[in-house]
This record gives structure tokens, sequence and C-alpha cells, in this order.
């Protein structure tokens, strides 16, 4: 998959009650990433809490789904 | 709009998807004085019969249980949580195009056959799967980011967001067919378990069983049924992009505002016009960017509104005086029409202890997903 690169964070939540798939995962970040080569895309964050307007770096992908963490 | 029917919302274990919905068809054929074999098409709002209960085919399921003729047209339609406003829609349509001189819409849904994690996983399936829903985005998760991002541009606090689900649990509690009839405080709200940061338990619809009806007739035809009919003076069914990654701004709904203007144009009527309204509080922050998409308040204004009590049932603009998705229930296939119900028996002056002041003119907006369906309805009475 393509490397979405680096992005600021347009909006987050942390999220408290998931569906069965990611219960484990809970709580977790999620955040729409405004990209710096243009759009948008919902990905996980990692690591240290983001907020809006947090420049982000992407991370990795894991089963599709892009990670970010803060840089 | 001649007859209107609901049963009450809330969890009922004993009661399958079928029996809610023939009996809301039959109170509102009742309402109607219509019998069942003058129904010419059948319209039903369903979300997720077949993910919550396994039943599909829905619509001539219910329709001929509830003893509509057969032979006529069923047809069951899905928008996600503005179903029943879209089976609306469409009703109205063929009756206004003047196919049909008698049509019933019903919208319903039975959720609480299934444990809470599995309902927001349907629910879930409103999204898109292939990005957001991957990504673990649960639908009070997409509304928590439209909060968060609210709060950031136009300074909205979570005391506003709190002051919605307040003021609906206030007026759910005098509504006899409400899920919840509970007060709540500030402190409650403001101390509720977090579900998606900032939005806590409290500012969450209900999880609920129930189903709506109504009947739809020609105008010139109406009187032959009843004294007290409803008129459908403006509607309009719009769609944007599924994924809320897509929106450009998301403090706003594109579809809310495209939908409200049309309907406002077809009334010949403005917000200011507006009497009494049911929004779409699925979350508390939907009831508060849909009063600005419906310009009942400025763009970013619509917390301290809220706040100020500006929407209470004698507040200047009465917003969910029924309780709202989050007090009366949310049984997502059932909720546009629903709330079309509600604001019917408020035109009627039918309301009880939760009647508003000056009732002639009122509005109804269901919406699907995280805006990618809106129904506005506009209703009067001569």
């Amino acid at each position: 998959m393509r490397d979405p690169g680096d992005g600021v964070v347009y909006t987050e939540t942390i999220v408290w009650a998931a569906p069965p798939a990611y219960a484990a995962d809970a709580p977790y970040q999620l955040a729409i990433i405004d990209l710096d080569a243009g759009g948008r895309l919902t990905a996980r964050v990692i690591e240290s809490k983001v907020h809006i307007g947090d420049r982000v770096r992407f991370f990795e992908y894991r089963n599709g789904v892009a990670y970010f963490r803060k840089s | 709009m001649i007859g209107i029917g609901k049963t009450a919302f809330g969890a009922f274990p004993d009661r399958d998807i079928r029996s809610l919905a023939v009996e809301a068809i039959g109170n509102a054929l009742a309402d109607a004085n219509v019998p069942p074999e003058l129904i010419e098409a059948f319209y039903l709002g369903n979300f997720a019969g077949p993910s919550f209960v396994g039943q599909n085919h829905l619509a001539p399921y219910i329709g001929i249980a509830a003893g509509l003729r057969p032979g006529i047209p069923c047809t069951r339609i899905e928008n996600a949580c503005a179903s029943s406003g879209s089976a609306f829609f469409h009703a109205w349509q063929s009756v206004a195009a003047g196919i049909y001189d008698a049509a019933l819409v019903g919208g319903v849904e039975k959720m609480t056959s299934q444990p809470t994690p599995k309902v927001t996983e349907i629910l879930a399936g409103a999204g898109d799967m292939s990005g957001e829903g991957a990504a673990g985005a649960t639908f009070p998760a997409l509304f928590a980011m439209i909060a968060r991002r609210h709060m950031y541009q136009y300074g909205t606090t979570r005391e506003h967001l709190a002051a919605v689900a307040v003021k609906n649990h206030a007026n759910g509690a005098k509504n006899p067919l409400a899920h919840m009839r509970k007060v709540v405080t500030f402190e409650q709200v403001l101390a509720g378990k977090s579900i998606a940061e900032p939005l806590t338990l409290y500012d969450c619809s209900l999880v609920s069983d129930g189903a709506a009806a109504l009947v739809l007739v020609p105008l010139d035809r109406a009187p032959e049924f009843t004294g007290r009919f409803v008129q459908v003076l403006g509607i309009a069914q719009t769609s944007d992009s599924v994924p809320l990654d897509q929106k450009e701004d998301i403090t706003t709904f594109r579809a809310v505002r495209t939908a409200g203007e049309k309907a406002y144009a077809m009334a010949g009527l403005g917000p200011r016009d507006i009497e009494v309204a049911e929004l779409h509080d699925c979350f508390t922050i939907a009831e508060i960017v849909a009063s600005e998409d419906l310009d009942f308040v400025a763009k970013g204004d619509g917390g301290p509104f809220a706040a100020a009590g500006c929407t209470a049932i004698h507040g200047k603009i009465p917003i969910n005086a029924s309780g709202g998705l989050k007090s009366k229930g949310h049984p997502v296939g059932a909720t546009g029409a629903g709330q079309i119900c509600d604001v019917v028996m408020q035109l009627r002056g039918d309301a009880g202890e939760r009647q508003v002041t000056r009732h002639r003119t009122g509005l109804a907006q269901n919406l699907g997903g995280s805006g990618a369906t809106c129904v506005v309805t506009i209703l009067g009475v001569r």
C-alpha cells in the first residue's frame, strides 16, 4: 500500500466503546488526518495522544488501516 | 396526512419486529378512519432487520400481516437512520404525483435483541466499512470527531452538549411513549461513562425497539376522512458522500442545509416561520449542528442557543419536545416516521404536557449516517 506521508490532525476522538472486532484495542485514538499530499484519511494514532492541529507522521499499515504517530 | 400511529419506543423482549409494525399501522389506519383495503401502496423504512433479527423481505411480510390488500406494491426502503424519512418522501411523491389515492408509510426497528457491542457494529455499517469503519470508527466516534471540530472552530463547550441532553430528557419524561422517561442533571451527563471523547453515555441516543406509521392521501381528498388533517407544505430528500473524511467541513451537513433550503422554498416559508421542530439528535452535537444548518440560529451559535433555553418547549423555537432520539428512543428505521408523527401531534394540539404554545407550522429533520442522507419535511395546518 502507498505511504500516505505526513499530515495534520483535522479532528480526533478516543474511542472507549468499541465494536467486538476492536474491543481489545480500546481505548484507542482515531483521527481524520489532513494529508500534506492532499486529501483526508481516517486513521489510528498510536503512542502519545494528539490534538487538532498537531503534526503527525505515517507509521505503518495494519490490516489495511493506516497508523500515525505524533511527529 | 390523515392518520398517525406509533408504538411505545423501548426494549420489548417479548415483541417481534412484525407485531411492532402491525400495531403502529393499525393505530395509523384507525386514526385515519381508513380500512386497510383502501391503501394502494406501502413504503416501509427499516435499516437493518436482516442484521438485527435475521428477517428479510420485510415490506410484504409486515404489510400483508397488517391487512393490506395482496397485489399492492409493498417496498422496503433502507437509508440508514433516515430510512423511514425516505419512505415518507417516496410515499409523498407517489401521492402528490397522482399515482395513488392512499399510501401508507411505516418505519420499524427491533434492536434490543442484540448485545450493545453487536448493535454498535451493525450501526457502523451505515458508514464506510472499507475506510472509517475498518479503522475502528463507531457512530459515536464519528459524531465525537464532529463535536471536537465544532468545539475547535466555534468554541462550543462540553456544557453546551450537556444542555441538549438535559433538555431532551426533561421533555421525554413527559412523553408516555418515550423509552427513557427520566430527568437527568448536568452533573450526571458530565460524569457519564465516556463512549468516544468528548461524548459520554448521555450524549448518545438510545438503542430501542419501536414502530411508527402514517397515512397519506391527496390534499383535496383529505376532508373526506377527517377534519384534522395535516398538510405537507414542503419536503426534500438529499444525499452526500458517506465517509465523514470526504466532507469538506464536518461542522455542517451539506445534505441538511440543502434539504432545508429546498423544503423552505417549496413551502414558501423560512426558519422564522417554524413553530415546532423535531431534529435528528442521534447525538447531542447532531441537534446543535442541525439547528444551525436549518438556520434556526447562526453557524457556530447552536451550543449557546440550546444552553440559553431557546430550544426548550416554551423557548424561541421548541426543538425535540418529544424528548428526541435521546430520550424518546431511536429504533433506527422507525425514527423518521416517528418524528413526523410527533410533529403532527403538536400541530393537532394533542401533545399533552409537551404541547408547545404556537403550533400551526412544524418541521421534522431525519438524518442518515454522518450526513449522507437527509429528509426535511415541513408540515402545516390551515
